[in-house]
């Protein structure tokens, strides 16, 4: 194993436990967070705040490096302008998140629970992602 | 509108918080690579590029494996959603479909795009949590429930 994948190993790990223990592999709390017309759960802003504090002044610190520790180059993604690409996509994906509760992430940790509703949730996912890339693949 | 104290759990959320940041900020500072689950995924689907597809499988392999674990050590953090097995399959292909025309989702624009201060990760996250209000806003008044 290169020091990449024992990065990646151990980074998927700690996402996951963080996930777990924020609440967010609970859809009914994140759907609490999104309802913020009744009963509000502020928790998300938590989890969310929490996460920028820790990774805003580690980009900082990789940039003025001018590398990551242990690759030549950093994957900035290539798009910088706001399109309406962008906007249609975030729209879509703000729609199923608020229907369900499941965002990625959360979608994937609880595949391992077996339950048919994440396993249905995770399948439409992941056809969704492919069927873009064949469709309409990003320029 | 009203903080719901009873479902509100701040010290968790924030320590799971900061797990999720240092997750992203070891995956940044280390390999030069963004935790984003919805490129992740989309790397990891047959036809997509070579490059890449290692330490994405790394990652999955450790979310996965620790979920395992944590279903094992705390199963109540896992809770089934409450949707209906259609709501699911059409919330799942928004999802798809929406995250891969963003290029994102709520962790690679959500926590790493708005640390990276990118007005593409601003403008999308401002959009789809606007869009997600509206939605449970809709369907709470359309089921009654909330």
């Amino acid at each position: 194993m290169n020091p990449t994948s024992v990065i990646a190993l151990v980074s998927g790990s700690l996402f996951a436990a963080g996930l777990a223990l924020s609440g967010m592999t609970r859809p009914e709390k994140v759907l609490g967070f999104l309802s913020v017309s009744a009963r509000w759960d502020p928790s998300l802003a938590l989890v969310m705040g929490g996460a920028i504090a820790v990774m805003a002044p580690v980009v900082f610190w990789t940039r003025r490096r001018g590398r990551p520790l242990f690759e030549t180059t950093t994957h900035e993604p290539a798009q910088t302008r706001v399109d309406g690409r962008l906007i249609l996509g975030s729209v879509l994906f703000g729609v199923g998140w608020g229907l369900v509760g499941y965002c990625p992430g959360p979608a994937l940790a609880a595949l391992v629970t077996g339950s048919l509703s994440t396993i249905a949730f995770v399948a439409a996912m992941l056809a969704g992602l492919w069927i873009v890339d064949r469709v309409a693949p990003a320029k | 509108m009203s903080v719901d104290l009873a479902s509100f759990t701040p010290a968790q959320s924030l320590a799971g918080g900061l797990l999720i940041g240092l997750a992203s900020a070891l995956l940044y500072a280390g390999a030069g690579r963004i935790a984003g689950i919805s490129g992740i995924c989309a790397g990891l689907l047959p036809r997509a590029p070579s490059e890449g597809r290692s330490w994405r499988a790394w990652f999955a392999v450790g979310l996965l494996g620790t979920s395992v674990l944590v279903a094992l050590v705390a199963p109540s953090a896992f809770t089934a959603p409450a949707a209906s097995l259609a709501a699911l399959v059409v919330a799942g292909l928004l999802v798809g479909v929406g995250t891969r025309l963003a290029n994102g989702c709520t962790s690679g624009h959500g926590v790493v795009g708005l640390s990276r201060l990118s007005p593409r990760s601003l403008a999308s996250v401002l959009t789809f949590m606007l869009s997600a209000g509206i939605t449970v806003l809709v369907t709470a008044h359309n089921t009654g429930a909330r």
